[in-house]
């Protein structure tokens, strides 16, 4: 009963403004795809345009082997659960959720079997005869969340669940969604997100969205070590961003050579450097920058040292140091050349 | 509150009153003063009396009441359903403000000129309605559909969207969608709206006094004649128990309303 989804090419515009540009995606049956991005990169239209509820200007919807892109909202037997809840407010909890079931005309017994199912699933099977307005927000949510569930929809379809709850609430909902889809391992789910900790959380693979184009695709541990783009790599975790030159053997950085792998980019080609902030270590190494403190900020458990390298701030965290360097102290850092990626130059959205 | 002091809103509080009140109150407490009245020559009355009120207490005033409530119900309902339907009909058409015109016209000339152009209109046959109480309730319906119209296009504005998407998602048709969602969400607004299509259509008399048969005579006719051939006083009992029962309508669509609203 496993479900894929797939979009081909789809193109949403209001008016002269294209929301989503040429979308491909596909998401295998049974998996958790985050669509992350900021506001306004068309990750919430790209799930509308599945739910139904915008139509494209271009391309074709699919759910499993169905086409839906010409289905109403109604006939396409996807689950949704939306940030602001929605819970119908003149219905007690356990009515909505039987409407979903109700609507689908499920026998009687059935109904009462599946409502109590999927509220002791949410944990919420003791306040079936609340009003919604009675329940906190994190409640309503699991309402909201069983609500979707009752119809045993083959895809789940969840645009920013978390976004209204305050954040002890979110990452106790958080685990309680990745305990939901280890119960229930059929359900595809689509989750819409700008948060990047939700998308590594949940999610099986992640598309990092932006100006209406999709930008990266692959799962969390993917996208965070090798980044395609110089926005997935700043989107998720912080990253060191350098202009660099392609040389015959490696890299520049202004007047210091790096030995880091080009591939096969042409040499004097320009081109960018990632490397994460807790991959660059303080002292002489392979890699070697050398450069002036700016900052040090004590964290805790690390040090954070901002250092101006060659007119660019680089970034390195660092396990608490029992003598931080003050700023402005010569200061040398270095990283192994498997822990940075070359980006293509002038990929950032 | 914008005032804080607490001397100023007692002050701003006393403006009002005296400002407001004798013109909205004190010609209703005249009316119901003049039909308990004997004679009225003095600043006051000269006297208390039951008289008028036995005297319109028969048959003939409260078959117009009670046409007068009927007129009123079936107009209320007509309104609310064109009303409500082409609200929803005319959503995100461009057809929307066109329609809005539309039902504002007849609120826009006087009324006698609805109840002129719905003779002329329905005169002839096929459509002869000219002399039946159709006549009457199809008038007092165009009347007040604009405020049906209004109040619910307003209210479908305020209504979120994410209802009957969560609704249309869960597999309920548009139909199911409307009748299990979006009217519950609405009835405090339609409640509203009903309450105001009655009252309008409770005191409606110009398009009224083109229109009627002699068998379908509302109360607020009965209170023209009344006053027209000079009884003031039984005029003012008749004025009264439209009144009462307009009030007691009102009180009773409040009341749904906040039952619906505390939901």
């Amino acid at each position: 009963m496993s479900t894929g989804i797939r979009f081909d090419g789809v193109t949403v515009t209001y008016g002269r403004t294209t929301v989503l540009d040429s979308f491909d995606l596909t998401v295998e049956p049974g998996e958790v795809m985050a669509l992350l991005g900021p506001s306004g990169s068309g990750k919430t239209t790209a799930l509308r345009a599945l739910a139904g509820f915008v139509e494209p200007a271009a391309g074709r919807v699919h759910i499993g082997d169905r086409d839906v892109t010409a289905l109403p909202p109604h006939r396409r037997g996807v689950g949704m659960v939306v940030q602001q809840y929605a819970l119908f407010p003149h219905m007690k909890v356990d009515a909505n959720v039987a409407f979903g079931l109700k609507a689908r005309k499920a026998p009687r017994a059935e109904i009462t079997a599946r409502v109590a199912e999927a509220l002791e699933m949410t944990g919420m099977a003791a306040y079936a005869k609340r009003y919604p307005r009675e329940l906190s927000g994190g409640q309503q949510q699991r309402v909201a969340i069983a609500r979707a569930l009752a119809i045993r929809p083959g895809v789940l379809l969840l645009d920013e669940p978390l976004s209204a709850l305050d954040a002890r609430l979110r990452s106790g909902m958080l685990a309680e969604l990745a305990r939901l889809h280890r119960e229930l391992p059929d359900i595809t789910m689509l989750y819409v997100t700008h948060d990047q900790v939700e998308a590594l959380t949940l999610a099986d693979r992640i598309a990092v969205m932006d100006s209406a184009r999709l930008q990266d695709c692959g799962t969390p541990r993917d996208l965070y070590r090798r980044p395609r783009t110089e926005f997935t790599a700043s989107f998720i975790g912080t990253a060191n961003l350098l202009p660099v030159t392609v040389t015959a053997d490696g890299v520049r950085l202004a007047g210091t050579a790096l030995d880091v792998p080009a591939g096969g980019a042409a040499v004097g080609a320009p081109a960018t450097l990632c490397v994460r902030p807790h991959l660059v270590g303080l002292g002489e190494g392979p890699n070697a920058l050398r450069g002036t403190v700016a900052e040090v900020q004590w964290r805790g458990a690390t040090h954070r040292l901002c250092v101006d390298v060659e007119g660019h701030r680089v970034t390195a965290d660092l396990p608490e140091l029992p003598a931080p360097p003050p700023a402005g102290a010569e200061v040398t850092l270095h990283f192994a050349a498997h822990d940075a990626v070359l980006l293509p130059a002038g990929t950032h959205g | 509150m914008l005032v804080h002091s607490r001397r100023t809103r007692r002050a701003l509080q006393a403006a009002f009153l005296a400002l407001f009140l004798p013109v909205f109150a004190l010609p209703f407490l005249v009316v119901v003063t003049a039909s308990l009245a004997t004679r009225w020559s003095g600043v006051l009355p000269s006297g208390a009396t039951l008289d008028h009120y036995r005297a319109v207490a028969h048959a003939d005033a409260l078959d117009a009441l009670t046409t007068s409530v009927l007129t009123a119900v079936t107009a209320s309902v007509l309104a609310l359903v064109t009303g409500t339907w082409a609200a929803l009909a005319a959503r995100g058409s461009r057809l929307r403000r066109a329609i809005e015109v539309l039902f504002v016209l007849p609120v826009a000339v006087p009324s006698v000129v609805v109840g002129l152009s719905l003779l002329v209109a329905f005169s002839k046959p096929p459509f002869l309605l000219n002399g039946t109480s159709t006549i009457v309730v199809l008038a007092h319906a165009v009347l007040v559909t604009a405020f049906a119209h209004q109040s619910v296009t307003a209210a479908l504005d305020r209504l979120d969207p994410a209802y009957e998407q969560a609704a249309a998602s869960l597999g309920a048709s548009p139909l199911r969608v409307l009748v299990r969602v979006k009217v519950p969400l609405l009835l405090p607004s339609l409640s509203a709206a009903a309450g105001l299509c009655f009252a309008l259509s409770m005191g409606e008399l110009s398009a009224t006094m083109m229109l009627y048969p002699p068998d379908w005579v509302p109360l607020p006719v009965k209170v023209f004649a009344a006053t027209d051939r000079g009884a003031l006083f039984p005029g003012a009992a008749l004025a009264v128990l439209l009144m009462a029962t307009t009030l007691l309508v009102l009180l009773a669509v409040s009341r749904i309303r906040t039952k619906a609203a505390h939901r």
